[in-house]
């Protein structure tokens, strides 16, 4: 199941797996991304924390890792092609999977009408 | 933003919108930041074939009377008079500091009457220093902002696709030069001139006219790009921008415009630039490519040399022409290129980079027929 954060990452949960990314509207925001700074695999972190920055001809936006866990795998394709994240926000511009500890913390998040609201409420 | 004050539109206002253009506020001025395709598609567009950018926004001002050459030779540090009628020179008002009150294109259009073109974010400051200048001299100055609009095509097919449609023959305007003409029957100034680093055109019309140029140029090819790609552009190029690059603050020496200081002559705040020179303030504006990962250098963020704070970014971005993350920031004057810096791309967190030559990018831009 696939939900979203007010801060505008997609969390999709199988098992204690979580495929991170940010929304289609966060990257129409941004705008085209040229450099994705990657954290390291093994890496801890908190929900609330800063999982990543990425940077846009514009400016650079801080991606907030929505559930507490360790870095598993990096979309290590974003290295080279961080427009990827443009392309397919939500698809082939995942950012990291990790693995979760505590998934009660996934009920939290807003799935994808509540996403769509809240999106249009703070336009 | 600026909500006290109205915002200002150009005459293209309604047909950046109709196109799809993220409008922001720019200096008080309705502007597109990017259309739908986005600033890389657009920079490429500039670089590969052709862009049409909307900079109404632009200040001018008329300068015209007996004495309107004279007082040109006092107000700017560059050297009006050797200058051919029809010519343009890029150059700057100095302040008494030693600063810039702001850079400016000149139009040297008759012996009685030349047009200056200045930033939009300064046209009130600049209209007060050129009037407050003039006391004395037998001149009038007039803010001519609301006379024009201006459309600026760029890149390397820019000639060409006017071509057929301009009534004068393009390829003998040289660069920095400027005519009187038509495209597709619309009059106005034509000049080789630019902020991209490619050859191509500023159209200067009336505004009533705007409308129909844009669409005949995007008609012709012309894609429309909007203020990001033309920061990202100038950038790649190396050309300043106000409140980036120079300031009050910054004298023309440090920033690399002493080719536009003819010491020579007389001119306001030419003690103050000699004092600065003198004194020394040890900074110049250099160019650095980042060596090594971790994010993008922004404007404000501080150059490391050792443990020593050094300097500070004026613009970085990463360059989609040379495929680099570089940018342009004053360090001390001893610095060399191939010397290597610390930057920073957020609090606590640097990375190095080395200092390079600058342009970071030479495009189709023409380059000064000399006289």
């Amino acid at each position: 199941m696939k939900k979203y954060t007010k801060t505008h990452e997609w969390v999709l949960l199988q098992g204690m797996e979580a495929t991170i990314g940010i929304s289609q509207h966060a990257q129409e925001l941004l705008g085209d991304v040229v450099y994705a700074d990657l954290p390291s695999v093994g890496k801890s972190l908190k929900k609330g924390e800063i999982l990543c920055s990425l940077e846009s001809v514009k400016a650079a936006a801080e991606v907030f890792c929505p559930l507490t866990g360790t870095v598993k795998e990096i979309n290590e394709t974003l290295n080279d092609n961080p427009e990827i994240i443009n392309q397919s926000a939500e698809a082939d511009g995942w950012i990291v999977r990790l693995t979760i500890t505590d998934a009660s913390e996934f009920e939290g998040l807003m799935d994808e009408g509540a996403y769509q609201t809240f999106c249009a409420a703070h336009q | 933003m600026s909500d006290s004050k109205e915002l200002k539109k150009t005459p293209l206002y309604e047909e950046h919108v109709r196109l799809g253009g993220k409008i922001v506020d720019f200096a008080g001025w309705l502007m597109p930041i990017q259309y739908p395709d986005g600033i890389l598609k657009e920079h490429e567009h500039v670089r590969k074939t052709c862009g049409l950018f909307d900079v109404s926004h632009m200040g001018e001002i008329w300068i015209s009377g007996p004495q309107t050459l004279e007082f040109c030779e006092y107000l700017i540090p560059t050297n009006v008079t050797k200058m051919k009628f029809g010519e343009v020179c890029y150059s700057c008002f100095c302040n008494n500091e030693g600063g810039i009150v702001d850079d400016l294109l000149l139009y040297k259009k008759e012996e009685k009457r030349v047009l200056l073109v200045i930033n939009a974010s300064n046209i009130d400051k600049d209209v007060a220093w050129v009037k407050a200048r003039a006391e004395g001299f037998d001149v009038a100055v007039e803010n001519a902002s609301a006379e024009f609009a201006q459309i600026a095509i760029q890149g390397p097919d820019a000639e060409k696709l006017v071509q057929p449609y301009a009534s004068v023959v393009l390829c003998e305007i040289d660069f920095y030069h400027f005519v009187v003409g038509r495209v597709n029957g619309i009059e106005g100034i034509i000049s080789r001139t630019g902020y991209t680093g490619e050859d191509g055109f500023e159209f200067y019309v009336n505004p009533d006219a705007a409308l129909p140029l844009w669409r005949k140029l995007i008609e012709l090819g012309a894609k429309p790009a909007a203020l990001g790609a033309r920061d990202l552009l100038r950038f790649e190029a190396c050309y300043m921008l106000y409140g980036n690059e120079i300031d009050a603050t910054t004298s023309p020496v440090e920033a690399g415009l002493k080719w536009i200081i003819d010491f020579d002559k007389n001119f306001f705040g030419k003690e103050a630039v000699l004092r600065k020179m003198e004194q020394s303030s040890g900074r110049k504006l250099k160019g650095f490519e980042a060596v090594e990962k971790g994010g993008i250098p922004r404007h404000g963020s501080k150059i490391w040399i050792g443990d020593k704070e050094a300097g500070v970014v004026t613009t970085g971005n990463k360059s989609p022409s040379i495929d680099k993350i570089v940018f342009l920031g004053y360090v001390p004057s001893t610095v060399k290129n191939g010397d290597i810096v610390d930057v920073e791309i957020r609090p606590g967190k640097t990375i190095k980079a080395k200092a390079i030559k600058t342009p970071f990018y030479r495009g189709s831009v023409k380059t000064k027929k000399k006289s």
